[in-house]
């Protein structure tokens, strides 16, 4: 039996691609092993985690709950997406390491790009509305308090910008 | 002036690689190899009749199918030593029934989720469709599920263990018994704590490669010990260790679960990628993480105690049932550490202590994060409340009068540790740090805050819980300096790294040991082709093991600087001192040299290969010609190899403090205050340590109150998804506050004592402790959820 694969055309991180991929390949999987943008992390394979978050169209979603060729036509921001421009350490990622918001870093991601999504909406944000944003993510290793004072620090680093 | 950074929060240097997407766990690695899944167990305990991959073979992508008789197949043509069991890490002269699992099982399976076939393809999702295409027949055969059953014995996990007991082992000081009935008090608990896991956001994952032109293996790991995962697959594959090497890439979080080795993959896989000569990769999901990785904490107590009217310790007995699961690859650690630790910081009178460790048809249980003291720690400060509340005494007073005194350090328990060595505190003021605890969370005035709630219709509660860790337990750690020529300098340890901040913490050691800039160091954990020699990271150890190693390093390589400038700068060493990367004359600092030019000088050299290097050749400097140039007891290069190995672990040890409120309709239980006073000896980076403290708690607020594993009484898993085992969100955690009390280790040289554990060792004590004052229900048993609660009231009306 062979594969039968769907063409698909989408946006990462402002880069176009086409790609030929198994219809039931997951985003996360085709974000990780074709296009080998690795930053995207895969803790639990459904959707609970938010490890693998990326933004579609500006939207944080989980990519291990999606068929990468459902997403023709899409804009696609990953972790590497949020880098400022000259390849540093966007807003969000400096506040991070600021406030020491990571310890393995392998939740980091999904944190970065929903925290990114949250302060495009709300760019000044409560302690409470922080908190609030991030407890749709798991961490096992910082107890979030970090996380939290990082998403302060992230909007204020965006409103210096 | 170098401004020192020993004690300082120095920003991580890991971070900047790791937020934005540069970070190389393991499954970013080896995109193009093959990959591996696994047909593992749907029973917990049967016997395996046949397996039929016939359907299998027609998968597209399909490269190997492995069953056990092809290990054993392999043994009989290659000499391997694949088909035997796993190596039982940590013997012990009481493990008298240890029994360890086959790479792939052989002819029985004693838990849901142990291996049985060994699928490679092309890539994972074709490995899969090939491993749900192959049929395994089973015989059933009783699972015996929960300490009560286990130590029941009607039905056998291993048929040739009696009672399923792997091991009974008793430490006592004396005739406690006798003490108990002889003390003016006695009381009795019965107590329980469920099982919990390590849980890291990154499951196991390993990557073979191997080289046939220079019959090579190069794996990569997520482990906490490279160094022994290297040994034992050169053992297993037959192969000289100089031939393989293992190298721990980023590793996901690990808390304990990571320490346990050689798992089956990490055997499995590069046995295959050496009989495919292509490299194979298994990445594992989170399903496989909950049924075939480890997971801790249950246990089951019975508690006698005797004391006088002043509620001291006169007695103290404890008889505990282990649950560790269907094998013991990791010996008998955790019920010793339970057993052990379960003082605290408090004198018990005399002390026995038995403890049976009992199979199950259930995931193998290892060191989760605590290792044991969460459970040790529940039970013995449930006494302390017990009798507390039998004695009308306030819940610290009775705490302080048991506590150690800091003029009886080092205090000696008369009990061996886990280590083997004597159960020694080295350091401490327990009085001291029940003051700070007492001060930060406001003990003396909550029951005005009581009142004011009450007067509100709340019901609200404190509780607290006191532990002491023993920590950076030997045999020892190495490290590793050398200065460049370019004055870059590369600093290696043995042991790995999964997030604690080792390449920051270590850099500053360095940095201010040898005086070079921060921004100069690079560090290396993990990676055997850097660093040979290293136990592993466990038991809160880095920074009191490789932290001191690389201190030492880094003074011997600074000595070696000095000796070699003295030279150039025609100088006296004691006259000499290294700032900012420079070796400089002291009061006059125009007369220096970078090290980078020492490093150069450090390696007399014939050939130049680049502009740096040509100043130290044959004719670029003036040299006496009646010395060698390298002088006797040198060896070239800036750079220098030392080892630190301790005679016994440090203790750290700290206190909590919980305020809760309970809600009186729904039982819900919501914690508003969470207080922590610390004592880790001396802080490297207080950002990081703070950081591990958070951590820490959050999971024992899991513990407390969310996680636990769901087995049914036929051995299935029913909670094995991020779905329903409730590790806790941040709405769930709680803001930690934090005070620290320094009560530096006499040990080592840095005065250190670990930190990484120490957060979740008193989370369910300090809870129910709360708890009970919030109810006035006795909590005997941990975790605790609301609808619990609501039945404990229920039963308690």
């Amino acid at each position: 039996m062979t594969e039968q694969t769907v063409a698909v055309s989408f946006t990462v991180n402002g880069v176009p691609y086409d790609l030929e991929l198994p219809a039931r390949r997951l985003l996360s999987d085709a974000l990780r092993h074709d296009l080998r943008l690795t930053g995207t992390h895969v803790g639990c394979e459904h959707g609970v985690c938010g490890a693998c978050t990326v933004l579609v169209d500006g939207a944080p979603v989980r990519s291990c709950l999606l068929f990468a060729v459902s997403l023709d036509g899409a804009a696609i921001t990953t972790v590497e997406g949020c880098r400022s421009a000259d390849g540093g350490m966007g807003p969000v990622q400096q506040a991070f390491r600021d406030c020491h918001a990571l310890q393995c870093g392998f939740c980091t991601p999904g944190f970065i790009t929903t925290v990114t999504a949250f302060l495009d909406e709300f760019p000044a944000p409560s302690a409470t509305q922080a908190r609030e944003a991030i407890s749709g993510n798991l961490c096992r290793c910082t107890g979030y308090q970090n996380i939290e004072k990082a998403v302060l620090r992230a909007a204020e680093l965006r409103a210096e910008a | 002036m170098t401004t020192k950074l020993f004690g300082q929060p120095v920003k991580r240097s890991e971070d900047p690689r790791l937020v934005t997407g540069n970070g190389r766990y393991l499954d970013d690695l080896g995109h193009d190899a093959l990959e591996a899944a696994f047909v593992r167990s749907p029973h917990a305990h049967a016997r395996i009749v046949d397996i039929d991959v016939t359907d299998a073979l027609d998968v597209e992508g399909l490269v190997a199918i492995y069953t056990w008789d092809d290990l054993a197949e392999d043994e009989r043509l290659h000499g391997t030593r694949v088909a035997e069991p796993l190596p039982l890490l940590i013997p012990h002269p009481t493990l008298t029934h240890g029994r360890t699992p086959y790479a792939l099982a052989r002819s029985e399976v004693n838990h849901v989720g142990e291996a049985i076939v060994m699928v490679v393809a092309e890539n994972r999702y074709l490995a899969e469709d090939a491993a749900s295409r192959i049929r395994v027949d089973y015989e059933f055969l009783p699972a015996v599920v929960g300490i009560e059953t286990a130590r029941d014995g009607a039905d056998l996990v291993h048929e040739d263990v009696p009672g399923n007991a792997a091991a009974v082992m008793v430490q006592e000081t004396g005739d406690a018994d006798a003490a108990i009935a002889k003390a003016p008090h006695s009381l009795e608990l019965d107590l329980w704590i469920e099982r919990s896991a390590s849980m890291p956001m990154e499951g196991k994952g390993v990557l073979a490669r191997w080289d046939a032109d220079d019959e090579s293996l190069l794996v990569h790991t997520s482990t906490q010990t490279s160094t022994s995962v290297r040994q034992a697959v050169a053992a297993k594959l037959g192969l000289p260790v100089d031939r393989v090497e293992v190298v721990t890439p980023d590793v996901g979080g690990g808390f304990g679960v990571k320490i346990v080795h050689p798992w089956p993959e990490e055997i499995l896989v590069p046995w295959a990628a050496v009989r495919l000569g292509r490299p194979v990769k298994w990445t594992e999901d989170r399903r496989e993480h909950f049924v075939s990785s480890a997971h801790e904490r249950a246990q089951l107590h019975h508690v006698k105690v005797g004391y006088d009217d002043q509620g001291r310790l006169q007695g103290l007995s404890v008889r505990f049932w282990h649950d560790n699961g269907a094998y013991t690859p990791y010996g008998l650690i955790v019920p010793i550490i339970t057993s052990t630790q379960l003082l605290g910081p408090y004198k018990p009178g005399v002390y026995r202590v038995e403890f049976t460790s009992l199979y199950t048809n259930t995931v193998i249980v290892t060191p989760y994060r605590g290792a044991g003291r969460p459970q040790g720690c529940f039970v013995m400060e449930r006494v302390m409340d017990a009798i507390a509340a039998e004695r009308g005494i306030d819940r610290t007073v009775v705490r302080e009068r048991n506590f150690i005194q800091p003029e009886e350090m080092p205090y000696a328990h008369g009990l061996t540790f886990q280590d083997g060595r004597p159960l020694t505190y080295d350091s401490g003021d327990f009085p001291a740090s029940l003051e700070k605890l007492k001060a930060l969370v406001g003990w003396d005035d909550f029951e005005a805050f009581r009142a004011q709630a009450r007067a509100e219709g709340r019901t609200v509660g404190i509780g607290m819980a006191c532990y002491v860790e023993g920590t950076g337990v030997g045999p020892y750690e190495g490290g590793h300096v050398r200065v460049e020529t370019d004055g870059t300098v590369v600093v290696r340890t043995g042991l790995t790294s999964q997030g604690q901040g080792h390449q920051t913490m270590l850099a500053q050691i360095v940095a201010d040991e040898l005086g070079v800039p921060f921004e100069r160091i690079k560090v290396t954990t993990g990676d055997t082709r850097r660093f040979k020699y290293a136990v592993g990271t466990f038991a809160s150890r880095t920074a009191v093991m490789s932290g001191s190693a690389v201190a030492m390093t880094a003074r011997k390589v600074r000595e070696k600087a000095l000796r070699i400038a003295s030279q150039a700068l025609e100088a006296d060493v004691e006259d000499l001192e290294i700032v900012d990367g420079h070796v400089q004359v002291k009061g006059s600092p125009s007369t220096q040299i970078d090290l980078g030019a020492v490093a150069v000088l450090s390696n007399p050299l014939r050939y130049a290969f680049d502009e740096a290097a040509a100043r130290a050749t044959q004719f670029a400097a003036p040299a006496d010609p009646d010395k060698p140039p390298v002088a006797p007891g040198e060896e070239p290069g800036l750079e220098g190899t030392d080892y630190y190995s301790p005679p016994r672990s440090t203790f750290a040890n700290g206190m909590h403090a919980v305020v809760v409120e309970t809600d009186p309709d729904t039982a819900d239980i919501k914690i508003l205050r969470y207080c922590v006073v610390h004592d880790c000896g001396t802080l490297i980076n207080p950002m990081i340590v703070e950081g591990q403290i958070h951590g820490g708690v959050a999971q024992g607020v899991g513990g407390a109150l969310y996680e636990r594993m769901e087995y049914a009484p036929d051995g299935q898993l029913l909670n094995a998804s991020y779905m329903d085992f409730l590790m806790p969100y941040a709405s769930e955690v709680p803001t930690v506050e934090i005070d620290h009390l320094v009560t530096p280790s006499p040990l080592n040289p840095l005065g250190v004592k670990g930190a990484g554990e120490a957060g979740v060792i008193p989370g369910s004590a300090a809870i129910a402790s709360a708890i009970e004052d919030a109810e006035g229900i006795p909590i005997r048993r941990m975790p605790i959820s609301p609808s619990e609660l609501y039945a404990l009231r229920k039963a308690n009306a």
